[in-house]
């Protein structure tokens, strides 16, 4: 049985951060202590004090989902066109892309291909968030819609791992109408009787959460992610009252019915494989 | 008919950059003020007068830049959705409630009929006086409204009755509650179930196209516009406060989001662009709806006429193929030409080898 881990960590907060020192030893957003660092990528990026899960990108994430050497990537090389030729405040967005391609590896905020999970094949989809905050541009919206067609085929599961700001505003309405799109795709995969699994990771908010990390047959998070639809600055510019503790992490949607259970990242691949048997026809 | 107009719009309601517009309608007032109290006719001044005005709005609206279109679109006076309903849609009755939380005055659904097609129309009420703006949460939906679209598009479609949807809202509601109630969700759900309503769905943006909140009706087989409505994914503002970090910077972050039914029309992420009458919406509002309903009618008739199995599957494509990159478009249409090009040469191959090896042997 999975058990619900319980995190300390309070969820988002509006105070200004703490600097974390560079080198050895990290300071825990959840529990503020200072850690080791290598203690903290041991335990899977997993603060060993408080639980508190940091934040991973999509190589490393693929590392601990996937059975070893078992990711074969597709469409690694797709790269935005940028459509509406977007400049702004003296920069370009293009540069930006070029800037985000260097720092995290990889060419767009989203990472597909087949892979396994102890032994069983799924179509797994793993966003980026060291590229512009993982948003959601055509080509997220394309190669997300590309895995989903691959498991329809296929008659695969699929995995996705959401970890995204929302749609990115450099794309205009192409990125809002990759929401449309990538809910269209998974009406399809899900009239074909495809199993699909979301994992939300902290951060899934804005657009993603509003189409395909919402739509999943059983939606799985991780402890203490920020999830919701508009950000907590948003929200507490808007309506002008201070956000109540815990708001819009795992733990509150858990409470208000939206996801299906909190896994610690530890027991998220024998979940996983756990529910792929339970749905096998 | 410019003379009502001219008793229509007190001074408050220029904008900022229609400056000689409003010089000129002071100025008409003023003659026909002195007409009536002197008994000069003035009427050939005043005729002269409205014809540069004329001229005047025609530049003007000929080259609006994307920030004034959206104040264009956010008009006071600019026709809501309770104006189509007065004048397009023919006995109206709204349902209300999701049949699960509560109703959403945010949020209006209903059966009528526009022309003599049946239909059931969803939008955004924003509302027109404070009172009834406050109600409405200013047009920001919660996710009772998604739920509550959704369920009358269901029930639209268990009766085969086609579904028109008007867009025009800031964006749906950010609050507490509404976090708590699933806003994320209740959109996403929605898009699914839009893409897949096995019944015609008309998208029209009449004012404000804000974001998810917009989207979230925004799914069917057209996409249409008013001239000056604007459609995004983030608000100028709000694009302005991230990217330039500061919110000031609308008017650059509206021009580079290309939110104008012009740019959206030629990027093909709308179909199509129903013009406004001269000097926006507000100026005419007859002429305006008359125009909407024009393009539902039009656009009902032949959507009615596709099988439902073609139906979806023409939405499907059109949705798998939003914001593709031009080249890729270009080269679907190219593919098959390609490919009979390509078997051609293929077969002339043949003939000649074969040819070459009759003459061989």
């Amino acid at each position: 049985m999975a058990k619900t881990a319980k995190s300390k960590w309070n969820g988002f907060s509006l105070k200004p951060r703490k600097d974390v020192p560079e080198g050895l030893w990290l300071r825990c957003p959840g529990c503020e202590q200072m850690v080791y660092k290598s203690s903290v990528e041991q335990n899977l990026n997993v603060c060993p004090r408080c639980d508190y899960h940091f934040r991973i990108n999509a190589k490393t994430r693929i590392k601990y989902l996937a059975d070893e050497d078992t990711f074969e990537e597709i469409l690694p090389d797709l790269r935005s066109h940028d459509p509406l030729d977007f400049r702004y405040n003296d920069s370009e967005y293009k540069d930006r892309l070029k800037a985000d391609e260097k720092k995290s590896g990889s060419a767009e905020a989203i990472k597909i291909g087949k892979a396994f999970i102890k032994g069983r094949q799924i179509v797994l989809a793993v966003m980026e968030p060291e590229f512009l905050m993982g948003s959601m541009g055509y080509v997220v919206g394309e190669k997300f819609t590309v895995a989903v067609e691959l498991a329809t085929s296929e008659a695969l599961p699929f995995v996705a791992v959401c970890c995204s700001g929302g749609a990115r505003m450099h794309e205009g309405v192409v990125s809002l109408g990759q929401m449309a799109k990538t809910s269209a795709v998974l009406a399809r995969y899900d009239k074909a009787g495809g199993l699909y699994i979301p994992i939300l990771t902290d951060p899934t908010t804005g657009g993603v959460t509003a189409s395909f990390a919402m739509l999943g047959d059983c939606i799985i998070a991780e402890p203490g992610a920020l999830i919701g639809f508009a950000g907590p600055r948003t929200i507490a510019e808007t309506i002008k009252v201070e956000l109540p503790d815990g708001f819009q992490t795992s733990e509150f949607l858990l409470e208000h019915g939206f996801i299906d259970m909190i896994i610690h990242r530890k027991d998220l691949r024998s979940e996983v494989a756990r529910l792929i048997d339970y749905c096998k026809k | 008919m410019s003379n009502t107009k001219n008793n229509n719009t007190a001074a408050g309601d220029y904008l900022a950059f229609e400056g000689d517009v409003a010089d000129i309608d002071r100025q008409i007032n003023e003659l026909t003020k002195l007409s009536s109290a002197k008994g000069i006719d003035y009427s050939a001044e005043i005729y002269a007068l409205q014809k540069e005005q004329v001229a005047q709005l025609k530049q003007i609206y000929s080259n609006l830049s994307a920030w004034q279109t959206v104040q264009v679109a956010r008009h006071p006076k600019r026709p809501l959705l309770d104006d189509y309903l007065n004048l397009m849609v023919n006995d109206f009755h709204e349902l209300h409630g999701d049949r699960c939380f509560g109703n959403d005055r945010a949020m209006v659904a209903g059966l009528g009929s526009i022309g003599t097609e049946k239909v059931m129309i969803i939008g955004h009420r924003k509302g027109k006086s404070t009172k009834e703006k406050i109600a409405c949460n200013f047009g920001c939906a919660n996710p009772e409204g998604y739920r509550k679209a959704f369920a009358k598009m269901q029930f639209a479609a268990k009766y085969n009755i086609p579904i028109v949807t008007f867009i025009d809202t800031p964006g749906a509601h950010p609050g507490i509650e509404a976090e708590q109630r699933g806003q994320a969700q209740a959109i996403a759900v929605n898009l699914l179930e839009m893409s897949i309503l096995p019944v015609p769905i008309i998208c029209i943006v009449i004012g404000e196209g804000g974001s998810g909140g917009a989207l979230g009706i925004g799914v069917g087989d057209r996409l249409a516009m008013l001239e000056f409505a604007y459609y995004s994914v983030i608000s100028p503002e709000g694009c302005a406060a991230i990217l330039w970090r500061d919110g000031s910077q609308a008017a650059q972050a509206a021009d580079a989001l290309k939110l104008t039914s012009k740019d959206l029309l030629k990027l093909g992420l709308i179909d199509s662009v129903i013009p406004e009458p001269l000097g926006g919406a507000h100026r005419n509002i007859h002429d305006t709806i008359d125009n909407v309903e024009k393009f539902a009618v039009r656009t009902l008739r032949e959507l009615k006429r596709i099988g439902t199995e073609n139906l979806l599957k023409m939405r499907y494509e059109k949705l798998r193929r939003l914001g593709e990159p031009i080249a890729v478009k270009l080269s679907r249409k190219t593919a098959p030409a390609k490919r009979r090009i390509k078997a051609a040469i293929e077969t002339m191959g043949k003939k000649t080898k074969s040819s070459s090896a009759k003459t061989s042997t």
